[in-house]
């Protein structure tokens, strides 16, 4: 083993394993001296820090502040390269996110992979590069991992977990059961470009304009919406899989609140709009990787969307709702037209419809 | 966006709804044929906004809802093979059989793969070619062209892997059955513009004539479906009984030709079950005989089954447009889109569907 990770330009050149193999191997993952070289020479290269760099079984990390938050996340995403992005920055970006979501500041991630065998190294340095890229963007280490390769057929491709640790600074209560009435919702900008550019891709459907993933770390749209909204801002969660819809139902059951949107206040780009048209799909159940929903009390909402609109991930952010006392845990929407329909949570994914 | 905002504008509905209180003077009943519009209606609330005198009922224009119970069971047989790849149409996957679905099935193991294109059969069978691949051949005039170009690909590339669990139905023979019933209540129908798109409204010019009833083709937006109403209304108003084309953009009095010809070259008519309806005459598509071999009811030996449609869902009574699903004493209670009864209630274009998803708080609603 390397007393230290090689540079790019050793990694060209690095004997094991990339030139003994183009694919990842069963050996890849059984602790063997080919484990140790993939780890090494791709996942120590790409991720390189002193926690990660002692090799040891756990990393040993000191946390600023005594309030933690921590979440878990599994990456499963096909195909697992899209356009706007691919599963290695979904990964990190999504945990990010999710622990962002509290208000914290993420420092540390964790990193386990279990691979198919036969998966092309390449493809796996590309990943493992984005999810670099993507952990300098938010400011994380990965400092722990884990390798597993499985029998050719018992996996697909590549999946990702992703565990996040952060540091929360400040001293309010953000959370989805914090929702009060006459709480204002605040949607971050446009809406299901994730879903539709990984369908789009999964699928070959080509459409005028490339939609394009949304994938983006939130904590510092975070970080400005609390330094503005302070102890207002009662819950924040990103809309990720079953899209806004999703999240508001979520809000509205645990907060035991009924909540309102104005259709005409969701903000939909035409490709994605005309894509979703096109597949039967409702932008509002698609998913995001880059945007969240933020309630936050009336007196503080405009100066909050104000602090969210001067933040590059936050520049389209809206009102579209508030929240209300009357029809707990049901969210209802006014339509484009003035009528009032229901916003429910689908039993499970959203089909494309058959005609 | 061309063709989209334009037709979601709230003021030209607005309009829209103005005049249609203007013209109407009495109670009508409106049917919209198709469960893509029946979503439409209820997703946007227009059935709300209309005046209390007319009356829009929902008819039988869902593929999934319509597929026979018995087809149902013979796809989940064949979903059940070890040497069998299952392609469908997702919407399917959640339609009930009798004790379980494809979902179940692909749970189970089952080789149960999802396509937005029949054409994505030939790949898998070609990939494939120790497998058997049965694509369920379900849908209107919509997506026949589409399975009946699957064969002719098959024939051409000579994949002998590939058959078809055939569904297809086809429109006007539902609408003159619906007006031929004694209970009929249905005064002026909305065609579904994509239908329409393929097979032209030339083929409604009959039932028009026959039985004196407006039709009005109409697309899939807001302002699209509020003008073919007021279309339908001034009709029934004045006495007239015409075809209109509200939806022009797309549809033409011929329709698609090659897409039809297409369709007559696959396929012939024949007699279809329609779940929850029962036989309509002439209301269904079957393959040739001289694709015969691509018939997988055969070629896997499955026998006509007979089955019956759960007593309490009143799915059939609803497409037919007799009652609405909020009437039916199971809605909401024992019938959820968790809990189905029937395909009407968890298709995507299912009418008691859009009743539950949009619009089953209604009466509790605040505006």
């Amino acid at each position: 083993m390397p007393d230290k990770p090689l540079a790019p330009e050793d990694f060209a050149r690095c004997p094991l394993p990339i030139s003994e193999h183009d694919t990842v191997q069963l050996g890849h993952g059984a602790g063997g001296r080919m484990m140790q070289n993939l780890i090494s020479n791709l996942f120590r290269w790409a991720f390189d820090n002193d926690a990660l760099n002692k090799m040891d079984d756990m990393a040993v990390v000191s946390l600023p502040g005594n309030k933690l938050a921590i979440s878990t996340d599994s990456f499963v995403v096909d195909p697992i390269f899209f356009p706007g992005g691919n599963i290695g920055e979904l990964a990190i970006y999504g945990t990010v996110n999710d622990v962002a979501m509290s208000g914290a500041r993420p420092l540390y991630l964790t990193a386990g992979f279990i691979i198919e065998e036969g998966f092309p190294l390449a493809d796996l340095r590309r990943v493992v590069e984005s999810m670099r890229d993507a952990a300098r963007t938010a400011g994380v280490s990965i400092i722990t991992g884990d390798t597993k390769v499985v029998h050719k057929g018992k996996g697909d491709k590549i999946f990702i977990n992703t565990t996040g640790i952060g540091v929360i600074e400040h001293p309010h209560t953000i959370s989805g059961t914090n929702l009060q009435p006459g709480d204002r919702l605040i949607l971050s900008g446009t809406i299901a470009e994730h879903g539709m550019a990984v369908l789009s891709q999964r699928e070959g459907l080509q459409f005028d304009m490339p939609v394009l993933s949304d994938a983006a770390p939130l904590h510092g749209l975070v970080s400005r919406i609390i330094e503005a909204g302070g102890g207002s801002v009662h819950a924040l969660r990103d809309a990720t899989r079953g899209g806004v819809a999703a999240v508001l139902n979520e809000f509205a059951v645990s907060s035991k609140v009924g909540i309102r949107i104005q259709e005409k206040s969701i903000p939909v780009l035409p490709a994605v709009a005309g894509a979703c048209g096109l597949l039967g799909l409702d932008p509002l159940y698609v998913a995001n990787e880059g945007k969240l929903v933020a309630a936050v009390s009336a007196d503080k909402a405009e100066e909050v969307l104000s602090a969210m609109r001067a933040h590059q991930m936050g520049k389209n952010a809206v009102i579209i709702g508030e929240v209300i006392a009357e029809q707990p845990a049901v969210v209802t929407m006014q339509t484009l037209l003035g009528s009032w329909r229901i916003v429910d949570i689908p039993l499970t994914e959203q089909l494309p419809r058959i005609c | 966006m061309k063709y989209l905002e334009e037709y979601r504008n709230p003021e030209i509905a607005h309009r829209l709804l103005d005049e249609i209180r203007d013209k109407v003077t009495r109670p009508w009943v409106i049917m919209e044929i198709c469960g893509g519009q029946t979503h439409a209606i209820l997703r946007n609330g227009i059935d709300e906004l209309l005046p209390d005198t007319v009356t829009l009922v929902h008819g039988p224009g869902c593929p999934v809802c319509v597929t026979p119970l018995e087809l149902i069971e013979k796809a989940l047989t064949l979903a059940s093979r070890p040497e069998v790849t299952f392609v469908s149409f997702g919407d399917m996957l959640r339609v009930p059989g009798v004790s379980r679905d494809l979902f179940k099935v692909k749970s189970e193991g089952g080789d149960v793969r999802i396509v937005y294109s029949p054409l994505d059969a030939i790949r898998i069978a070609k990939e494939n070619p120790d497998r058997q691949v049965v694509f369920f051949a379900v849908g209107f005039e919509t997506t026949a062209p589409n399975s009946a170009m699957l064969v002719a690909q098959a024939v051409r590339e000579e994949i002998t892997n590939l058959s078809l669990l055939v569904s297809h139905v086809l429109v006007p023979p539902a609408m003159t059955a619906l007006l031929d019933s004694p209970q009929n209540r249905v005064q002026a129908y909305l065609a579904a513009g994509h239908v329409c798109t393929v097979m032209g409204w030339q083929q409604y010019e009959s039932i028009v004539r026959d039985y004196h009833v407006p039709i009005v083709v109409t697309g899939f937006e807001p302002v699209d479906l509020l003008s073919g109403i007021l279309s339908a209304i001034k009709q029934l108003e004045s006495g007239q009984a015409k075809i209109e084309n509200q939806y022009a953009r797309m549809v033409t009095r011929e329709g698609n030709l090659y897409a039809q010809r297409q369709i007559d070259d696959v396929f012939q008519i024949c007699d279809r079950t329609w779940r929850g309806i029962g036989v309509i005459p002439r209301s269904g598509l079957k393959l040739r005989d001289k694709y015969a071999t691509f018939d997988a009811e055969p070629r896997f030996g499955l026998t006509d089954l007979v089955i019956a449609e759960p007593a309490d869902c009143i799915s059939g009574i609803i497409l037919q447009g007799l009652k609405k699903p909020n009437e039916c004493p199971q809605f909401g209670n024992r019938c959820t889109p968790a809990t189905p009864l029937g395909a009407t209630m968890v298709s995507s274009e299912g009418a008691c569907a859009a009743y539950y998803n949009y619009q089953r708080f209604r009466n509790l609603s605040e505006k």
